[in-house]
This record gives C-alpha cells, sequence and structure tokens, in this order.
C-alpha cells in the first residue's frame, strides 16, 4: 500500500542495456530517483541520453535488467498491474490511433478502465470538453494539428485520473502556444495534486516546471537539484561579450582569460564570447572592460548573466545541449539565460 | 481568445473523478478491441480491397485457367476447387494480423495498450476476432462468385457454413505465427514480405489446385503433412456432403496445437519487446 510520507516514484540502481547485434549498450546505468508526491520532477537531457528508458522502465513497458523501481509503493516488475492501474503515460512511445476519431480512442480507453456505457460515453464527453477537443471529437485524430494531437494523447492518458503521469517530451515539436497550453495543463495537474514525471531536451521547459531537475547522460544521472542549486553549482555566472570585430576573438578571449582566470567559450556566433566567472571572483569581472579597452579591442555589448541551464548542462557533460540540433522538430522558443 | 484555450474548471473537473469504476474482464476487454479492427474497417475502408478483390481474381483465373485442362471443364474444377481457393484466399488474408500488429508498434499505439491495467493477451485476441470479421466477408465473396459460375455444393447450406467455420477456426490458430512476426520483425512491409514466403509453399504445395498423386514422391510427402491440405481436404468434405470426422478432427488437432505454441511465444515476444 502506498505510504503517504513516501515518494510517489522511487528508483534504485535501475539499469538497462540493449543489444543490437553483438553490440551492448548500457542505456541505462545505475539511475536512482526519489519523487516527492505532488510534485514535478524534470529529466533533463539530450536524445540518446536514456530518458525514455528510464520513463519505459518506470512506466512497466521495459523491465530492468538491474535495480527496483516503486510507484505509489507497487514494485514496476512485481506489481506492474498495479502499476499501471495508477500511472498515465503520454510520449512518443504510447500514442493513439490516429486512424480512428478522437472520441472513439476515448470510448475504447474509457472501456478498456472499465468504463460502461453511459458512464464510458460521459468520460469521453467532459474529457473532449476539458481538451478543447469537443468539436474536433468525431474526426480521425490523423487531421488533427500538432497541438490538437498533443492534447488528446494527454487527454487519453487521464482518462482514469491517475495520480502519476509520465511525460516523455510533451512538447517536442510544438508551436510555442501549444506548449504552452501544454504546461498550463501540467500546472492545473499538479495543483491538483498529481505527481509529473517529465523528461525533457529543453531547459526552459525544466526551468519553468520542475521543482526538481535531474540531468541525464549516458544513462547515468550526473546532477540532481532544483533549478537554482543546479545553476549555482556552476558559479557566480557568466560575462558574455560581443565583439565589433569577429578577427580578433582570440585576442579578446586571452584578456578575459588572463582577468577572470576561467578559460572562455566560444560559442558559433564569431562576434560572440562568454566566460565563467570563478567562484570568488565576482570582483573580477568589473576589470574585464578596462582590460579589453587597454588592449584595443571595442566591445559594443557586454552583460553578466546568472548561469542558465545550457551552462549547466556544459560544465556536468563538457558539451552543450543540443537544443537545436537541426532536427525535423523544432525547439520551442529558446530563452534560456536570464 | 478562441475555442482552443484551455479551461483550468473544466480540466479540473475532468481530472476530479470521485468514482473508479470496477476492472473488466478479458472478454470484454477483448471485445473493446474487436470492435476497434472493426472501427478500422470502417475509417479505412481501403484495406477491404485485397479481401474482396483477390478472391474474384484468384477464382476466375484459376477456375477457366486450369479448369479445361484438369478437370474436362470448368464447370467440374469449379466443384474441386472452389473449397481450396477459399481456404487460399482466407490464408493469404491472415498476413494482415501481423500487418496491423507491427503498424501499431510503428504508430506507438501498442505501447499505450501495454501500459493499460487489462488482460494482457486482450490487444491481440481482440485483434484477431476482429479478424475473422474479414475472413467472413472474404469467404462470403468467394462462395458467392463461386455459386454465380457454377459451384454447386451437395453438402448444402449447412455444410458450407461448418466449411466456413472450420476455416475460421484455422485462420485464427494460424494467425498466431503472423502476431509473433509481426512483433519479431521491425517494418510492417518485412512483415508481409516474410509473411508471403511462409504462405506461399503452404498453400501451392497442397492440394488446392490439383490432385497431388501426379507430384514427386518428395513433394508428396510435404503435401501430405501440411495442414493445409488437411484442412483443404476437410472443408471440401463439408461442402461436398461427404464429410470425414477424421479430416476435421485433424484439422481441430492442428489449430489447437498451432495455438498452444504459437500463442505462448506471442505473449512472451509482447511482454519483453522494447
Amino acid at each position: 500500500m502506498r505510504d503517504a510520507s513516501g515518494p510517489a516514484v522511487e528508483a534504485a540502481g535501475l539499469v538497462k542495456h540493449f543489444t543490437s547485434g553483438k553490440k551492448t549498450t548500457k542505456a541505462v546505468d545505475g539511475v536512482d530517483l526519489s519523487i516527492p508526491a505532488g510534485t514535478v520532477f524534470g529529466l533533463l537531457g539530450p536524445n540518446g541520453a536514456g530518458k525514455t528508458t528510464v520513463v519505459r522502465m518506470l512506466a512497466t513497458l521495459l523491465r530492468p535488467d538491474a535495480g527496483t523501481a516503486r510507484v505509489l509503493g507497487h514494485d514496476v516488475v512485481q506489481d506492474a498491474d498495479a502499476v499501471r492501474g495508477a500511472v498515465g503515460l503520454t510520449g512518443q512511445y504510447a500514442s493513439v490511433d490516429e486512424d480512428l476519431t478522437g472520441t472513439e480512442n476515448l470510448l475504447m480507453l474509457a472501456r478498456l478502465y472499465g468504463f460502461r456505457g453511459t458512464a464510458a460515453r460521459t468520460r469521453v464527453s467532459d474529457l473532449l470538453e476539458a481538451f478543447s477537443l469537443t468539436d474536433a471529437g468525431s474526426r480521425q485524430v490523423k487531421t488533427y494539428s500538432g497541438g490538437m494531437r498533443r492534447r488528446i494523447d494527454l487527454a487519453a492518458s487521464l482518462v482514469l485520473s491517475p495520480r502519476v503521469l509520465f511525460l516523455d517530451e510533451p512538447t517536442t515539436g510544438l508551436d510555442p502556444r501549444s506548449r504552452n497550453q501544454v504546461w498550463d495543463i501540467v500546472r492545473v495537474l499538479v495543483d491538483d495534486g498529481a505527481t509529473v514525471l517529465l523528461t525533457t531536451q529543453y531547459l526552459e521547459e525544466a526551468d519553468q516546471l520542475a521543482d526538481r531537475i535531474a540531468v541525464i547522460d549516458h544513462g547515468r544521472l550526473i546532477a540532481e537539484g532544483t533549478s537554482s542549486e543546479l545553476k549555482r553549482s556552476v558559479g557566480q555566472g557568466a560575462v558574455d561579450l560581443r565583439l565589433a570585430d569577429a578577427s580578433r576573438r582570440g585576442e579578446a578571449a586571452d584578456v578575459v582569460q588572463r582577468v577572470l582566470g576561467t578559460e572562455p567559450t566560444l560559442p558559433t556566433d564569431p562576434y560572440a564570447l562568454s566566460a565563467r566567472v570563478p567562484d570568488d571572483g565576482a570582483h573580477l569581472v568589473a576589470q574585464v572592460l578596462p582590460a579589453l579597452g587597454e588592449a584595443g579591442i571595442a566591445v559594443p555589448e557586454f552583460s553578466l548573466g546568472q548561469p542558465s541551464l545550457d551552462e549547466v548542462f556544459l560544465t556536468l557533460t563538457g558539451q552543450p545541449l543540443p537544443d537545436e540540433q537541426g532536427s525535423e522538430e523544432p525547439a520551442p522558443a529558446p530563452e534560456v539565460s536570464r | 481568445m478562441s475555442a482552443v484555450d484551455i479551461s483550468t474548471t473544466t480540466l479540473r473537473d475532468a481530472v476530479a473523478l470521485e468514482t473508479r469504476p470496477t476492472r473488466p474482464s478479458a472478454v470484454s476487454t477483448s471485445l473493446t478491441f474487436a470492435w476497434r479492427a472493426l472501427l478500422k474497417i470502417k475509417h479505412v475502408p481501403e484495406q477491404l480491397f485485397d479481401v474482396l478483390v483477390s478472391p474474384v481474381i484468384f477464382t476466375l483465373m484459376f477456375t477457366y485457367l486450369f479448369g479445361g485442362a484438369l478437370a474436362g471443364s470448368t464447370d467440374a474444377y469449379i466443384q474441386f476447387l472452389l473449397p481450396g481457393i477459399l481456404v487460399q484466399t482466407i490464408i493469404i488474408v491472415t498476413v494482415y494480423t501481423g500487418y496491423t500488429l507491427n503498424t501499431d508498434i510503428t504508430k506507438g499505439v501498442f505501447d499505450r495498450f501495454r501500459s493499460l491495467p487489462i488482460w494482457r493477451p486482450a490487444p491481440i485476441v481482440g485483434a484477431l476476432l476482429g479478424d475473422t470479421v474479414r475472413y467472413t466477408i472474404a469467404s462470403i465473396m468467394c462462395i458467392g462468385l463461386g455459386l454465380l459460375i457454377g459451384f454447386r455444393p451437395d453438402g448444402g447450406v449447412l455444410g458450407v457454413v461448418g466449411g466456413v467455420a472450420l476455416l475460421l477456426v484455422f485462420a485464427f490458430a494460424l494467425s498466431w505465427i503472423f502476431t509473433i512476426l509481426g512483433l519479431l520483425l521491425r517494418t510492417p512491409n518485412a512483415v508481409m514480405g516474410v509473411s508471403m514466403m511462409v504462405l506461399m509453399p503452404l498453400t501451392f504445395a497442397s492440394n488446392i489446385f490439383v490432385d497431388p498423386s501426379t507430384m514427386p514422391s518428395g513433394l508428396q510427402a510435404f503435401v501430405d503433412i501440411n495442414p493445409v491440405s488437411h484442412l483443404v481436404t476437410a472443408v471440401r468434405g463439408l461442402m461436398g456432403g461427404v464429410a470425414d470426422t477424421g479430416d476435421v478432427v485433424t484439422v481441430l488437432i492442428s489449430a489447437v496445437v498451432m495455438t498452444a505454441v504459437f500463442a505462448p511465444i506471442t505473449m512472451y515476444l509482447y511482454r519483453t519487446r522494447h
């Protein structure tokens, strides 16, 4: 039974290997999680980091090779059916039937969950109304827009009002407006006491929604904390410069490194340069501009930013989050730093 | 703004579910999945094209191509051929079971079903039940056309219905082979390709088209153990009013054996697939 004070989702030492041919890859390599009831937990990481595999194990779709996991106190292997009755799942891999209409999809799920006759129909019309899909209910799902599609997926996972919801990249490929709608829905659900595990490649999403964030890379959790804890762990923040002359960026980098004592990063924009402020180096920031002026390097833009999650990720993994990796799916508006 | 805005209140109400329903039975969930299969026929009627057209082509082609040469007249040949063509048609249609299952997997619908607290085999059993509707439609097409061009079964309505029923039982059992392929292979088209390779020898190296007595002994031996041959003999017997209990029992046993072997393999793959 559920321990009221215990976490809604907990996992210890989860491991999953995938074998294709002779090659075995560790998709998930010893993940521990503890998600308090009523909170949003963000699992942040690039494509292939193991996010989906973690969710699929917690949702009983994959059996862990090692480790244990419990959802609302039910073991995901021993007591899989109880877990299935308590969680909702939405993601790239748990979808609705495109050939059926929205109403038919929900009606099928309502019946599978045990609603009968008029109770099933009432449940379906309530859900359609709640997700603004009443008018679209009689249309085949394949005619839906991206945002409608995601809403019907969400509605499908809420038929039984699950207390734990797994959202696997719920806003990937959505325009900013639809993305905001999904965020609003998640906030309402959490307000009502649901526990949400959200995976995302997007920093802003984790920052906006999650109470706690874990960063996952190559199947391992490499950091965990609140958004501000993670940001603080990187240091004081960073100075961001924009030069007038791109050809002098190397020189500018040398000057900045000499002043701050940290190695600047060189973004793809050839005029830009940024460098982390060292932990005890807040007083050094004021010396950066004069030093550049002495070297005769013009700096039309200068800012001091709090570290972004992007920098957190860069610091932790040594590589930037692939938020705009030229895939077919556009990233939501990347307003990352603040 | 527009109708697309989500109302927090209606969403709250929808989420606050007062009473949780009790779990439905295995039969009820399977029937829900069968209902889904029928809905798919309604929305994607093109999928019936093969079911409707292939019996017509096979029946007409083989009757008029071989009838005169093999049996002296098309009229005589169709009495022999039609039950066999019926069997072949239905068996070829069973391939779609694996194809449909694989499509569900690639589209992500399958994972949604696997994440539900329901009797595990229900999605597959339900799909197979839905498929029997497809087989029935194909049977009606095939027999209807046969009657038009001279098929006169001595077994009467009862014999014909009995033959079709036996065929449906066999097709249900055979489908478990294709569910395995549907779970193992990567794409729906691969499922189609491999399934056809399984079916070609099963249907052609049988007694569907000709009496096997003129075949080389090796082939004859295969034809004799081919369960499709036994099925054809049994269906011919039922439709011709000379049913042989032994044949019917052999078919039923092979159906039970196929289900007993392939259904558990299917369910194992269903549970462990990633």
